[in-house]
């Protein structure tokens, strides 16, 4: 049955993913990105990381694909990849150039021998990620904070319109 | 109970899928997109080595991934603006002032 599920949802987010990469449309792109968060978000479910399932869901289905549409309002692209394409070469060139990345990473990750047998999955509710985050990882979480005030102020600087 | 394994394949399937979309794609919202993708590859493979390890860092660790990418984001859009306004026009090929 998990198997089932598993293979169903793997489905979805290449399915999800290569929309993304086909669809001339950003807007299109946007909501099979929207499909592929949600379905990394059922995944990280059927791994019993349940806080971060919900944190998927809401800081990247939410917030940052509600970004990604509100800048593809502004903007209003879609023709900027219809003319002749002057690099078509060198992409094309891209594709085996990722077939064999793809193939470099699965013998990486082959030849890697887990140790250890199965073991009961690890608690991944919001208490458990939450006492490792304000113990061994303290300094780095308030780390996280001046990161998040910087992005802040300089996305207030960057679109600041000069006078 | 689905071995690890295979969400460590899935996760080298998505980064690829968002290597080709960075390579191949002129669009600049697009690329970022693909951007996404690829960090979201990485943050399954976290979670499920460790799974596969007993413990709960991975998690923490995606948990932070997660912030740099809300940050990264939103500083890229905002970047990705700015240059529209100057422009009026949005294809990375014609992006090369800052070439030597």
């Amino acid at each position: 049955m998990s198997h089932v599920v598993f293979f169903a949802l793997a489905a979805l987010a290449v399915g999800s993913a290569a929309g993304l990469l086909l669809r001339r449309n950003p807007i299109h792109g946007a909501l099979f990105l929207v499909v592929n968060l949600g379905t990394i978000a059922a995944l990280f479910l059927t791994m019993r990381a349940e806080f971060l399932a919900a944190v998927q869901v809401i800081v990247y289905a939410g917030a940052i694909a509600v970004l990604f549409v509100f800048a593809i309002m502004v903007l209003i692209p879609g023709k900027d990849e219809s003319g002749p394409d002057a690099l078509r070469g060198p992409r094309l060139l891209s594709i085996p150039v990722v077939v064999v990345l793809l193939a470099l990473v699965s013998a990486a990750v082959g030849s890697v021998t887990l140790a250890g047998g199965a073991r009961p999955p690890v608690p991944g509710g919001a208490d458990a990620v939450g006492r490792v985050l304000f113990t061994d990882y303290l300094f780095p979480f308030e780390v996280t904070s001046v990161l998040l005030l910087a992005a802040l102020v300089g996305v207030m600087a960057l679109t600041r319109r000069r006078t | 109970m689905v071995p690890e394994s295979y969400y460590v394949a899935l996760s080298a399937i998505l980064f690829c899928m968002g290597v080709l979309g960075v390579l191949t794609r002129r669009d600049p919202l697009v690329i970022f997109m693909s951007i996404e993708i690829m960090l979201n590859a990485a943050n399954l493979a976290l979670v499920a080595f460790g799974q596969r390890h007993g413990t709960t860092d991975g998690q923490a660790l995606v948990f932070f991934v997660m912030c740099v990418a809300a940050a990264e984001v939103a500083v890229g859009l905002a970047i990705i603006v700015a240059i529209f306004r100057q422009r009026r026009r949005l294809s990375v090929d014609e992006l090369s002032s800052l070439r030597g």
